[in-house]
């Protein structure tokens, strides 16, 4: 027996752990990773095994199996199970996920992207209790799933972000079999990940793999084929008959909110925006957006909610702002203020208190907690070169010098970073230093400052963080991010500044020193609530009583979860400190950065002008919020969106369950008689109704709003089956079953505007005052009630969204793009010409391949209402390539 | 993909010559098949599924008889899921019969000298790389064919799927 290996083959870690573990006599030969062992393949496959007989083995997996199941004894189902999953699901999610971490860095997107199947193992592993995966003995199947897993899960911060318990305790018992020890020894040899790197870079990409590993889940099942038992459709039935008299009423809120006992209190916040400019789709998303789904969400499930935010004021970029528009700091925070406020409001946002940072709440308590920070010696005094600049007579600030960049020698470069090279400046360094405002030299002067002594705190933070994130709802960016931050190690961190704009520090020898703005700004969150109620302690200084959600951007995490809680811990009062973390990624803009100095992007102001309505906006943004990757906004993909999903799907079922009532039936809601096929849709919504709680309850707000898209989907195709149009015309059981779909379908619309309001406000008013839904339906509970009773009377139906055409869109596009230098203009058009062009081959592309698949589903005999929906995607394809070649469309009037 | 794999199982559930007929469906976005056995567990896979239906009708020498030959059948079922079972697996369509091709110049079977479940597998999944082959491929690659004609003449073996046509005489001589 001869067994070869490469070396930094996460392949073959598994191979040399059974091989220890078997104690098992063969040569061990480490080849290079092209070398082509196996004769009869025609590329290198490693590891293999070759056997006495003269067979090789070239599978991992098998030669595992090999080595530990000795002669004769069979490996039982379950081990073969394990292994076949293993094999074609987690093998392609893990090697995609392990280019993520180690080629390009992106540990905790790696991370995210082997959570379906971390949770899949998990479950498994709860389920059946035992100490292993298939018994209580060790099998192959453990040595496999530990191999593959062991690369990305060894490294110890990567293994505490995950809050897999039963996962957790199974790996470190593999991992302690001291066969596995010396396999992974000799694989990694003290390198870590790094020294997969070159295996890595010789695999090719598979894009098939790669896209399936995003979207891989074993346990979402695809919606028609999920199995309902008995039970299930039972208590749907008994449900939906209860009607709504027996549900709960929704909250009545009075201002000011406060925390009550026995009650679910949830204060929620959404990160400052900074006031010096107009946020981009991107800040809208990242904190605003996403704490305004949250919210309404926690308020239609009754739970006693406030949602708080307001205005970031305090800091340099203010007074640069200022100085940039020749206004004061504070007119300049007065008027970005406003336009925030104004931008928020337009968007449907439901606050419950929007302030500013710029108040003497702030500095009340800010001042506050400064002093009790102080006076239990968690600050300290240092003193920091700066440089002064005398003619203005004050410490510059790192953006109001400029000067020689010490690295590469650019004339212009700022005092925190130079544009040409990129490498962060310390200002002092600087050559030739000039301040911004008067060109004078500044000189070096030497500056007290006060510094927040965190190594001191970092025992009581770690010990109040292994708590929270264990019962906390963090996402794994901002898990990653603060184990990251406590693994390199806490320093003293100044939070002072030399400048006039800021809470004043109340120290004499401090009198010219604000507080530095990230001292200041979450404190920030407590002020704003103080102005919105005398009695803000009971939210702030109540952590038994109440759940403190945070929504920001991944770039915000470290303040939030490990300088402001030290603060607060510090100040040793009782603060209520974060519960649940929730960081989002980065949104893109088509394919690069928002950015206000080119003028690319769309920014908040902006968004009212292109005449879409804010629900569309909204409903975009959340469809691809940047929930564990970073995300693109791009205008194509949001006609795609509207049109598709809005239009066709969602507004599609909405309008027709709507006009069959008024046309059909008076406008009368209908009398319903269920049969089987009815009660396995109501289990069905029911079951995609739980999913949807199930989600929000941890913040998945991106994947909510696909069951609220699944539900009328359901609808859609329940009624195509079913054409209530046709069996109007038929016998009387005909007609009967038209009225029972009628009225079912008109329920499921109430049901949809419910689910829908979190994200689309007015879109959910709007189809409730269609249907004269009664206001008391707005409370979710995790059942599907008939809300609209046989005999209820509806309003008048008309259309909920409106077609995108692509000409409108693409107008969009070119407005939004950037201002371009003139010289370019001819070729900017030349290149739109190109893209149109390029659009039209696409879409004929996809017309051909569409009109395959109708025939070849035809060919099939495959049920009518598939074939239709796909007949209608072809006309719609055939419609949107006459359109970009120029033809008019042809007018059809659509079916009802 | 699903419905082909479930119909390999029932095949192969005639082929064993198992009487009651088993509940099949599929789960997931890769529509994997599943078994529902009589106490209501769950076994999920296609070669899990058939490893189980052989072990079912008490014919485990389709497994191989010893160790190393098990192990043999092992290696070529996960083969059959991981190479022709993948998506866009037809691209590489070409190399994986030259592959095999090459493996068996000296052999009758996949596991050598004895017949096993990784060959009627192997011929499931073949089958339609088979029919888009031109004749002169099938010439080509003249092992796979040997095999191929060989276990679709086994009986039982070819169940749901249509006889591929493969010559005995060689009409492209020059080939070789």
């Amino acid at each position: 027996m001869r067994l070869y290996v490469s070396e930094g083959n996460p392949q073959c870690l598994k191979v040399l752990a059974a091989y220890e573990l078997s104690g098992a006599q063969c040569e061990v030969e480490v080849v290079s990773h092209e070398e082509c062992i196996v004769p009869f393949l025609g590329h290198s496959k490693l590891p293999a095994l070759l056997l006495d007989n003269g067979n090789f083995l070239f599978s991992s997996n098998v030669i595992c199996r090999y080595y530990l199941t000795s002669g004769g004894d069979e490996a039982s189902t379950a081990v073969d199970q394990w292994l076949e999953w293993e094999t074609l699901d987690l093998q392609p999610v893990a090697l995609h996920a392990l280019r993520l971490a180690v080629l390009q860095d992106k540990k905790s997107e790696a991370l995210e992207s082997l959570q379906p199947s971390l949770s899949y193992i998990e479950r498994s592993l709860q389920k059946t209790g035992k100490t292993f995966l298939t018994s209580d003995e060790p099998s192959a199947a453990d040595v496999v799933l530990w191999g593959t897993l062991y690369p990305l899960l060894a490294e110890p911060i990567l293994l505490t972000a995950v809050d897999f318990k039963a996962l957790t305790a199974w790996f470190q018992r593999v991992g302690s079999f001291p066969a596995c020890k010396k396999a992974s020894d000799g694989t990694f040899k003290g390198h870590g990940l790094q020294s997969l790197k070159s295996y890595l870079q010789r695999q090719p990409t598979n894009s098939t793999q790669a896209t399936r590993a995003t979207t891989n889940d074993p346990t979402v099942d695809d919606g028609d084929e999920r199995l309902l038992t008995d039970e299930e459709i039972q208590a749907a039935v008994q449900a939906w008959s209860k009607g709504l008299a027996a549900c709960p009423k929704p909250r009545q809120i009075v201002h000011p909110i406060l925390p009550q006992q026995g009650e679910r209190n949830v204060l929620i916040t959404s990160a400052l925006p900074y006031v010096n400019n107009v946020p981009h789709l991107g800040n809208i998303i990242g904190c605003v957006l996403s704490a305004d789904v949250f919210a309404r969400f926690c308020r239609l499930r009754n739970w006693n909610t406030l949602f708080v935010c307001g205005t970031d004021e305090y800091g340099t970029a203010t007074e640069t702002k200022a100085m940039e528009e020749g206004l004061t700091p504070q007119e300049i925070c007065d008027k970005y203020n406003a336009i925030h406020s104004q931008i928020y409001r337009w968007f449907g946002t439901s606050f419950d208190y929007f302030g500013r940072t710029t108040t003497e709440k702030q500095t009340e308590i800010a001042q506050d907690i400064f002093w009790r920070l102080l006076k239990r010696g968690f600050l300290l005094e240092d003193t920091v070169e700066q440089l002064h600049c005398q003619r203005c007579a004050k410490f510059l600030a790192d953006r109001f010098v400029e000067g020689i960049c010490p690295f590469c020698s650019y004339p212009e470069a700022r005092g925190d970073q130079c544009d040409k090279c990129g490498k962060l400046i310390n200002a002092v360094e600087l050559k030739n230093p000039q301040c911004k405002v008067c060109k004078e030299t500044p000189a070096v002067r030497t500056s007290k400052h006060l510094f927040l002594d965190l190594p001191k705190l970092e025992g009581r933070l770690e010990e109040w963080l292994e708590t929270t994130l264990e019962k906390g709802n963090w996402t794994p960016n901002a898990r990653f991010i603060t184990r990251s931050w406590i693994r390199d190690g806490l320093k003293p961190r100044c939070i002072t500044r030399d400048l006039k704009w800021g809470t004043p520090v109340p120290l004499e020898e401090f009198a010219n020193k604000v507080f530095y703005v990230w001292f200041d700004a979450p404190i920030g969150y407590l002020s704003i609530t103080a102005n919105y109620t005398d009695q803000w302690e009971k939210w702030w200084k109540n952590p038994d009583k109440v759940q403190l959600y945070n929504f920001m951007a991944k770039d915000n995490v470290p303040f939030h979860s490990v300088v402001f809680p030290c603060s607060l811990l510090g100040a040793e009062d009782n603060y209520t400190l974060v519960n649940h973390l929730i960081a989002t990624e980065y949104l893109n803009y088509e394919d690069g950065k928002f950015s206000k100095s080119r003028g690319v992007g769309v920014f908040g102001d902006m968004a009212k002008d292109t005449g879409i309505p804010a629900d569309i906006w909204r409903f975009y943004l959340l469809f691809i919020r940047p929930e564990g990757q970073d995300s693109a906004f791009c205008w194509s993909d949001l006609l795609l969106k509207n049109n598709s999903e809005l239009l066709n799907n969602l507004g599609n079922f909405v309008n027709r369950a709507g006009m069959f009532v008024s046309k059909f039936f008076e406008g009368r809601v209908p009398t319903m008689e269920l049969n089987q096929e009815d009660q396995r849709l109501l289990a069905l919504t029911t079951w995609e109704l739980r999913q949807y709680l199930q989600l929000l309850e941890k913040v998945r707000i991106r994947d909510a709003l696909r069951c609220i898209l699944n539900i009328s989907r359901h609808g859609n195709q329940y009624i195509q089956l079913n054409e209530p149009w046709k069996r109007l015309k038929g016998s009387d059981t005909d007609r009967s079953r038209a009225a029972t779909v009628t009225g079912v379908a008109i329920n499921m619309a109430c049901l949809l505007s419910v689910m829908l309001q979190p994200y689309m406000p007015t879109v959910s008013a709007t189809i409730q005052e269609q249907l004269q839904a009664p206001p008391l339906c707005n409370v979710l509970t995790e059942e599907f009630v008939c809300v609209l009773p046989a005999g209820h009377k509806i309003g008048t139906i008309s259309p909920l969204f409106q077609k995108l055409e692509v000409e409108q869109v693409e107008a969009l596009r070119q407005r939004f793009g950037g201002q371009k230098p003139d010289k370019a203009a001819e070729k900017q058009e030349a290149t739109t010409t190109t893209t149109i062009l390029q659009d039209v081959q696409e879409l004929a592309k996809a017309v051909a391949q569409q009109g395959d698949k109708v025939r070849q589903l035809k060919a099939l005999g495959t049920e009518k209402a598939v074939v239709n929906s796909e007949v209608a995607r072809l006309l719609e394809l055939k419609k949107a390539l006459q359109e970009a070649q120029g033809k008019p469309p042809v007018q059809k009037e659509k079916k009802k | 993909m699903a419905e082909a794999s479930l119909k390999e199982l029932v095949s192969l559930e005639k082929y064993l010559g198992l009487k009651k007929t088993n509940k099949y469906s599929t789960q997931g976005e890769r529509k994997v098949p599943v078994l529902q056995t009589k106490d209501g567990q769950n076994i999920v896979g296609l070669v899990t599924i058939a490893c189980h239906l052989v072990k079912a009708a008490k014919q485990e020498q389709l497994l191989g008889r010893t160790r190393e030959e098990s192990a043999v059948v092992q290696q070529w079922l996960e083969y059959r899921i991981v190479q022709l079972g993948a998506p866009g697996a037809k691209e590489e369509g070409r190399s994986t019969l030259r592959d095999l091709n090459g493996y068996l110049e000296d052999k009758v079977y996949f596991g050598g000298d004895f017949l096993s479940l990784a060959d009627i597998l192997m011929y499931y999944g073949l089958h339609s790389y088979m029919v888009d082959l031109t004749v002169q491929d099938r010439e080509k690659f003249v092992n796979v064919s040997r095999w191929f004609s060989h276990i679709q003449q086994l009986p039982n073996v070819q169940q749901h799927l249509p006889r591929v046509h493969i010559m005995k005489n060689r009409i492209y001589t020059n080939v070789h």
